[in-house]
């Protein structure tokens, strides 16, 4: 028998935010709210999706997984592996490497000890991922977390700023439908 | 100093809430078309106007428009093209940021003019923060009868969403970003059928971007013939230009169209000119995909007149010694700018971006950042360089959509106007690939 114990499931709240978006499409058109439902799930499992939440979606949205799988890995945002509490998403795309993303990149990996693509740093707290352009570029180098953007990180005080910041981020900020920000997951690789 | 027709409240002290931007004369179009124009009229004055689509290609938005299909009964749409992505490109996330409720008035009263009755802006995920600004001023906006049903006691009704994205440069491409918008990967689609006949879900859509749309309150309000006077020529309006790169001032300015490129470089009331007191060296003017031109090409045009920031001057000399206005990313590089790594960086740019559905851009994007990478590194050969010209060759127009292009481009223009600074690293490998190493050249070869 199948077993339904660690099956993931919504939040009240999500599930009403859902709600709300699939209404934004006609009704036989449910599956465009896929990349919205991908980003609430996210948020909700600890900021990343995995196979089974995927499976969630397809059954909120009332398609295949497969149709799920196929855009979760086309999509640079969705992280598809654990990651630690913080995901720190570097821009390295040509304004920012003129303003000096490369030294930005190896001081976070100085710093927090994670490697850009590898697995969190040791204390759960940093994941490091280099991105793409993320339409700043009068503001670089910059980083972002969640939908955070932090800029200008030329200086490592601006940096150190937003390290210090994160830190003492015990819940991640609150979603516009949730009352309290969920207690930010912890690393599990 | 120049009209500023978009931007010349952007600082103003809460006016993303509907109150204020009430108050400096906000939502006048909505009340001007539902009451007074038929929608013919909105598009007759969007045409006049001369307005050419602010995302990049260029195409006349009136024309654009015009061409929407209308049959009976078919639900038909307006999308917010709101995935800037484009390196170098950052005035929409300003603009909707600090303005939501411009481009809002502009959803709705191009919408009557299309005939819509229900609008999407497709903004990219990253900018998740900015849909919930956009959201709220839409909340803001139907409360004040603006959106929902009978507008203004107009009959006109109107239903508009904001819709993330996941993080995929191509789906700034029209109809990459309608089957992003359906739920699927962001491929896209052959053409024709184009988006008029059959867009979003198969019905007849427009696709503007942000900056066009936020330019429709303004003609309306004025006129097309008042706004077409601003500029040059073909050039009409004002255009949002993002500054980056080695500037003392980067940031996003709206100009005049006609403005010289030197004055915008080194003036202090725009860019303020190059950082650290050192010469420039190269331009991309219109976003990545553009070509670069070395310092001599960007402020004069190989016929010796002054460039001007207009969409002809930009091009004049075509690819040879000419570049594109494009969404207007304007990167500057200074004198000590690596060139060859540049290149590679936008070279793994488009590799990483292309969506992998035509051969010819999947591997030769590849190739490209391949082939710079070992040039970067200091393992390339001489016949790299004619290499990487001849895989970028290979790509142009054999691909679906203009991702081919946007990749081939700034490689082929970056071999023409620098090729002394690729031998160099063939040359002096060693030399060349020491951090902070500058290429000791003549800085110019065009």
């Amino acid at each position: 028998m199948e077993s339904t114990a660690l099956k993931p499931q919504f939040s009240e709240a999500a599930k009403a935010e859902i709600e709300r978006i699939c209404k934004q499409y006609p009704d036989d058109r449910r599956k465009s709210a896929m990349l919205p439902v991908l980003h609430i799930a996210q948020a909700e499992f600890g900021g990343w999706v995995s196979p089974e939440v995927q499976d969630l979606v397809a059954d909120v949205l009332g398609i295949k997984p497969i149709e799920v799988y196929e855009v979760s890995s086309f999509y640079t945002m969705f992280n598809l592996k654990p990651v630690g509490k913080h995901v720190l998403e570097i821009c390295r795309t040509g304004p920012c490497m003129l303003r000096g993303s490369d030294e930005l990149t190896a001081h976070l990996e100085r710093i927090t000890g994670a490697k850009v693509g590898g697995p969190a740093s040791e204390d759960g707290l940093f994941t490091l991922k280099e991105v793409e352009c993320l339409a700043a570029c009068g503001f670089a180098p910059i980083v972002q977390v969640r939908e955070q953007y932090y800029e200008q990180l030329d200086t490592p005080e601006a940096v150190d700023a937003m390290l210090a910041e994160l830190r003492n981020q015990v819940h991640r900020p609150a979603l516009p439908w949730e009352e309290n920000g969920l207690p930010n997951a912890l690393a599990n690789n | 100093m120049g009209r500023k027709l978009l931007t010349e409240h952007i600082n103003v002290e809460g006016i993303h809430t509907l109150d204020v931007y009430r108050k400096h004369g906000g939502y006048r179009s909505v009340e001007k078309a539902l009451k007074t124009m038929t929608p013919d009229e909105v598009v007759e004055e969007v045409k006049k106007s001369g307005l050419r689509g602010r995302g990049g290609a260029g195409f006349p938005t009136g024309l654009k428009w015009s061409f929407l299909a209308k049959p009976e009964g078919v639900p038909r749409y307006l999308v917010c093209n709101a995935d800037e992505s484009e390196p170098g490109t950052f005035k929409d996330r300003q603009l909707m940021s600090k303005l939501p409720h411009l481009l809002i008035e502009g959803m709705i009263t191009g919408s009557y003019a299309l005939g819509a009755n229900t609008s999407y802006i497709y903004i990219r995920g990253e900018l998740l923060y900015v849909l919930r600004i956009l959201e709220k001023a839409i909340a803001e906006a139907y409360a004040a009868g603006f959106l929902g049903k009978n507008i203004l006691g107009s009959g006109y009704d109107l239903d508009l969403y904001v819709h993330p994205g996941g993080g995929a440069y191509i789906c700034g491409e029209e109809t990459a970003l309608l089957e992003s918008l359906e739920g699927k990967r962001g491929n896209p689609r052959n053409k024709p059928p184009f988006p008029a006949v059959q867009g979003l879900y198969a019905r007849p859509t427009v696709v503007n971007n942000v900056e066009s749309i936020a330019a429709v309150p303004v003609i309306v309000n004025e006129g097309g013939d008042e706004y077409a006077k601003i500029g040059v020529g073909k050039s009409t309006g004002t255009k949002l230009f993002s500054a980056c790169g080695h500037l003392n001032k980067p940031g996003i300015y709206e100009i005049e169209l006609g403005l010289p490129v030197e004055e915008f470089i080194y003036s202090d009331e725009y860019c303020g000119g190059i950082w650290k007191g050192r010469d420039l060296k190269a331009v991309v003017a219109g976003g990545s995909s553009v070509p670069i031109l070395p310092k001599e090409l960007i402020l004069k045009t190989a016929t010796g007149e002054d460039r001007l920031m207009t969409y002809e001057s930009l091009s004049d000399g075509g690819f040879v010694t000419g570049t594109m206005l494009g969404s207007g990313g304007f990167i500057a590089m200074d004198e000590t700018t690596n060139i060859v790594r540049n290149t590679w960086n936008f070279s793994r740019f488009y590799h990483h971006e292309s969506c992998g559905q035509c051969s010819p851009c999947r591997e030769g994007t590849g190739w490209l950042e391949k082939v710079l990478h070992r040039l970067v590194h200091g393992h390339g050969q001489m016949q790299d360089i004619d290499l990487l010209v001849s895989v970028a060759k290979q790509i142009e127009g054999n691909t679906i959509c203009p991702l081919g292009e946007a990749a081939a481009w700034p490689v082929a223009a970056a071999v023409r106007h620098f090729r002394d600074e690729f031998e160099w690293h063939v040359t002096h490998p060693q030399e060349a690939t020491k951090p902070g190493a500058i290429f000791p050249g003549k800085l110019v070869t065009a």
